[in-house]
């Protein structure tokens, strides 16, 4: 049972961090739950498919399916999250500074909802078809302690639920004017660090193998497979073990990012610049 | 449209990035190891290979259930599902002992030594 929990925990975690920083980044926007609820439901459903066909997906691109839709899905989680950013330092100043009708927000707040919907349903579809995958050997086998495994990955489940509602309620805790920085800060943080793992899952499918030699090795420091590792893994990217091109990609996203929102910003009227 | 313009940029974008990583060529490790799983172990449970070479591991699972076969050190996980076989990659390793597991499992281990 013991171990049930610690691989379903392990899983959902990951998971569990993404959507609690998505809840605090759109704390202001009316609705959100629908969203946020449609790309939990779209990602479990998701990942109950890719669970499903498991066995078809690895077949793929020549053995290398998982890795290769690894890499898709995270690249897709980069973009959205970049798109993100980019849309909130145009419209979120806007909005903060004109007092837009409540109407019109909550039309503008729906794009970058799409977004970060499908950030949450890439993070649920990503670490849940494994979960699936795992309790459905749990169920179909017929040892006896199938339903205390069950009852372990349940548990699991819970405590993942607990730490999207620590990320979240941890998060709330800013002030409102620094919160908008903060989120700003992780979420760019952890598109660079999906961006990093796609290379990885890329380099691991022999697809990308430009400058792969590893750059430093902190794994005797800092074990990635820690409790520690995990969470900065799954918060910033953190690898004990980068290449050149991770570091690299890392560090591109991060000043694309910026790039693209200083080039939104200066571009929004004047009075917006001015009240900063 | 600004948010417009960034949005086909990035298409653009990933689209090159896609085609040049198309067109680089699979560079197949010349060395292999074949895994087979079965009640509950892995067989060979000690492989041998030579260091500082890529390497391709193939794991055949031929349990009704998936197993996730792991491996920190070698930088390796992935989901084999039940009754079927899948390849990992592997970059080139100093000598030493790697160790692999089923993460579903862990009772389920062995080493790779790269020597």
């Amino acid at each position: 049972m013991l171990a049930a929990l610690i691989i379903v925990f392990r899983e959902v975690f990951e998971a569990g961090l993404i959507v609690g920083i998505v809840l605090a980044v759109t704390s202001a926007v009316p609705h959100r739950l629908r969203w946020i609820g449609a790309g939990l439901f779209a990602g479990l459903a998701g990942a109950c498919v890719v669970a499903a066909f498991a066995g078809t997906l690895t077949q793929l691109f020549e053995g290398m399916g998982q890795e290769v839709f690894n890499a898709a899905i995270l690249s897709t989680a980069v973009i959205m999250l970049t798109w993100h950013n980019v849309w909130m330092a145009r419209h979120g100043r806007e909005m903060a500074n004109e007092l837009r009708t409540m109407g019109q927000a909550v039309a503008e707040g729906a794009k970058p909802l799409v977004a970060l919907a499908t950030v949450i349903a890439i993070a649920v579809l990503r670490e849940g078809s494994e979960v699936a995958l795992f309790l459905y050997g749990v169920a179909a086998s017929d040892e006896g302690g199938g339903r205390a495994l069950l009852g372990g990955g349940v548990l699991g489940l819970l405590l993942g639920v607990a730490v999207c509602l620590a990320t979240y309620l941890g998060l709330m805790r800013i002030p409102p004017r620094a919160l908008f920085r903060t989120t700003t800060v992780l979420i760019t943080l952890l598109s660079a660090g999906m961006a990093a793992q796609a290379v990885f899952f890329l380099a691991r499918a022999n697809w990308l193998t430009w400058f792969d030699q590893v750059m430093w090795d902190s794994s005797a420091v800092l074990p990635e497979k820690g409790l520690a590792g995990r969470t900065l893994k799954a918060l910033i990217g953190y690898t004990d073990q980068p290449t050149g091109m991770q570091l690299a990609v890392y560090v591109g996203v991060i000043v694309a990012t910026i790039a693209l929102m200083r080039l939104t910003t200066t571009s929004a009227p004047p009075r917006a610049v001015a009240a900063e | 449209m600004l948010v417009e313009l960034v949005r086909k940029m990035i298409v653009a974008g990933g689209s090159l990035g896609m085609l040049l990583i198309a067109t680089q060529v699979q560079a197949g490790g010349p060395n292999e190891i074949c895994l087979t799983y079965a009640n509950g172990q892995f067989d060979p449970k000690e492989p041998t290979v030579p260091a500082d070479a890529p390497l391709t591991i193939r794991v055949k699972n031929m349990e009704s259930k998936a197993i996730e076969f792991e491996s920190e050190t070698l930088k390796i996980e992935k989901v084999i599902a039940a009754n079927s076989e899948a390849v990992l990659n592997v970059r080139a390793m100093k000598s030493g002992r790697y160790e692999f597991y089923n993460d579903f499992n862990e009772k389920a281990r062995g080493f790779v030594n790269v020597q």
